[in-house]
């Protein structure tokens, strides 16, 4: 695997306040990364020092696996931080033109990269008459210029309605799907568990998790049960090392595996057993359910 | 270079106020140059020609036109303040960080505009006054036409080190206005300090040791020529005498200043977190 990021034990203090603490981890080329976490988490501390406007306190972070330097390696980096930053006295063309000048583009890329974005029609627009929306969108072609190897987005829907989001949503899948690695920092868990393959789970500046995000939590998934016979259904489930945690809810039991076991197997069992199931589910946990689990574990 | 000078050129350019503030920094002083050299007639009943007065003679037309055209830096020194207070403002000084621009080459392309400016400003002065001077001036001979040119280095040399100060303290305080007030309050500072060495110590030493602060040193790169304008009337007058010429001394004490300022903005922008 080509690595595209590397961050080995980076922390950064801000006086007293620690808001990235010793973090590592790797991005490989072609995954869809995703940065999740809470407000003041160190999201977009960790993002601000690997795009070189934050100072490190310790740890180092290379790019392209150190072969180029730090400024050199963010030409082929599309990223975009928050709010969308521009010239507000200059158009859409020639905010373009300037971060072609300081990338080292070919200008041609203008005119394609704002179709791509949607705003083709109001490239001689100044950005100061522009919607949150299409500042967005600008941001995003303006990332999108130098065809970059990877792709940084920092909450890249905050503040946008429906539309917007959409819109924006829409254009990053169609840039996951060209094979464009993608690091996406984020608070909001289903945007994440849409777009991302890979996820790093950050609470008060500590990693807690990174890896796949189909193995975010070592769970084989959960069963809703309801049934006449309740009792004998509960004794039974406790008295099977094979299940977890209940919780009853309702008349709804859910049953946490502990190990790996399907509904037709399960279903099999109750029969044998004599219990007759009115109800049976066998779902996995959303994302928003192991991100809770999480980071109220600390 | 030419790509980083072509990048502050084209944020200046495109904005209506620093296109209008470069504008009136490098005509008015032109301006009012051509103008002063025009017989302007007061409805007939007199007539004022400064070239009669004899200022417009070379030599000492060069020393004449660089100090006047140095008061309109103020002009420049605006724009120089608003393009790092705007970069803070619009944030777009991190955007330009985050699209490949490293911290060095950011404060180098400002400084690449100040010296463009700078070297603009002096030809357009140069060229000025040449043309005045040959056409009042009762000498031209090569060798008198070229004897002083010293004036327009030193003018050179004093709108760097004052826009490298205006860039530092752009850099410092963010803010365009603030920057401004704080030009104002070094050179009461000075002051101050002049006035607390000449208390403690003499008026010699403080004077001696003024000639190093930045804005006085600056000053003292072109000398005021009225005392010179008056020793062309009254020769015999001994007291009127006085050094005017430009020193090597105080243009390698602006350079240092110039320096200074520079690698202190890069130093400011390197450890800040943005």
């Amino acid at each position: 695997m080509e690595p595209i990021l590397t961050i080995n034990n980076l922390t950064k203090k801000f006086g007293f306040l620690t808001a990235v603490n010793d973090l590592s981890f790797n991005i490989n080329k072609g995954d869809v990364y995703g940065i999740l976490g809470p407000n003041g988490s160190g999201k977009s501390t960790t993002l601000g020092i690997v795009l070189s406007v934050v100072n490190k306190t310790s740890g180092d972070f290379k790019w392209f696996d150190g072969k180029v330097s730090a400024h050199d390696a963010l030409k082929k980096v599309g990223a975009i931080i928050e709010r969308p930053n521009f010239y507000p006295y200059m158009t859409a063309a020639q905010n373009l033109k300037l971060v072609c000048k300081i990338k080292g583009v070919d200008y041609s890329k203008i005119d394609e990269k704002l179709e791509v974005v949607n705003l083709l029609d109001r490239k001689d627009h100044k950005f100061s008459t522009f919607s949150l929306g299409m500042k967005q969108r600008l941001a995003i072609a303006s990332a999108l210029l130098n065809d970059p190897e990877i792709l940084i987005l920092d909450e890249p829907t905050n503040g946008l309605d429906p539309q917007g989001i959409h819109q924006i949503r829409q254009i990053m899948k169609d840039i996951a799907s060209q094979g464009t690695t993608i690091l996406l920092a984020s608070h909001l868990l289903d945007e994440v568990e849409k777009v991302c393959s890979h996820v790093v789970v950050l609470r008060k500046g500590v990693k807690l998790y990174s890896g796949r995000v189909d193995e975010m939590i070592s769970s084989h998934g959960f069963f809703e049960l309801k049934c006449e016979n309740e009792e004998e259904l509960i004794a039974y489930l406790e008295s099977n090392p094979d299940f977890g945690t209940l919780k009853i809810e309702n008349q709804l039991i859910t049953a946490f595996l502990n190990e790996p076991m399907d509904a037709i197997t399960f279903n099999k069992l109750m029969f044998e057993k004599g219990i007759v199931l009115s109800h049976l589910v066998k779902r996995k946990q959303s994302l928003e359910e192991q991100f809770l689990q999480l980071t109220d574990k600390l | 270079m030419l790509r980083l000078l072509n990048l502050e050129l084209q944020k200046l350019l495109l904005s209506r106020t620093s296109k209008v503030l470069i504008f009136v920094s490098f005509i008015l002083p032109f301006t009012v140059l051509i103008l002063s050299s025009i017989k302007i007639n007061f409805f007939g009943f007199f007539t004022l020609e400064l070239g009669e007065l004899g200022i417009f003679n070379f030599p000492i037309i060069w020393h004449i036109t660089t100090f006047f055209a140095s008061q309109f830096k103020f002009f420049f020194a605006i724009v120089v303040v608003s393009m790092i207070g705007n970069e803070y403002s619009n944030k777009t000084l991190k955007q330009n960080l985050i699209d490949g621009l490293s911290k060095k080459e950011f404060i180098l392309s400002k400084f690449y505009t100040i010296v463009f400016f700078s070297l603009i400003a002096t030809l357009l002065i140069a060229v000025a006054s040449f043309f005045i001077g040959m056409y009042y001036s009762s000498y031209t001979e090569a060798s008198i036409i070229f004897r002083e040119t010293s004036f327009l280095l030193a003018y050179f040399t004093k709108l760097i080190g004052f826009f490298s100060l205006c860039l530092f303290f752009g850099m410092l305080v963010k803010r365009s206005a603030f920057a401004l007030a704080f030009l104002f309050i070094l050179y009461i500072v000075e002051w101050i300090i002049f006035g607390l060495i000449s208390w403690q110590a003499n008026m010699d030493i403080a004077g001696k040791i003024q000639d190093f602060f930045p804005l006085k040193s600056m000053y003292n790169l072109i000398d005021q020529p009225f005392q010179r304008v008056m020793m062309t009337k009254f020769p015999e007058k001994g007291e009127l005498m006085y050094d005017y010429a430009v020193h090597g001394g105080e243009i390698a004490i602006v350079l240092c200043w110039t320096a200074i300022f520079i690698f202190l903005s890069y130093k400011l922008l390197e450890k800040r977190d943005l």
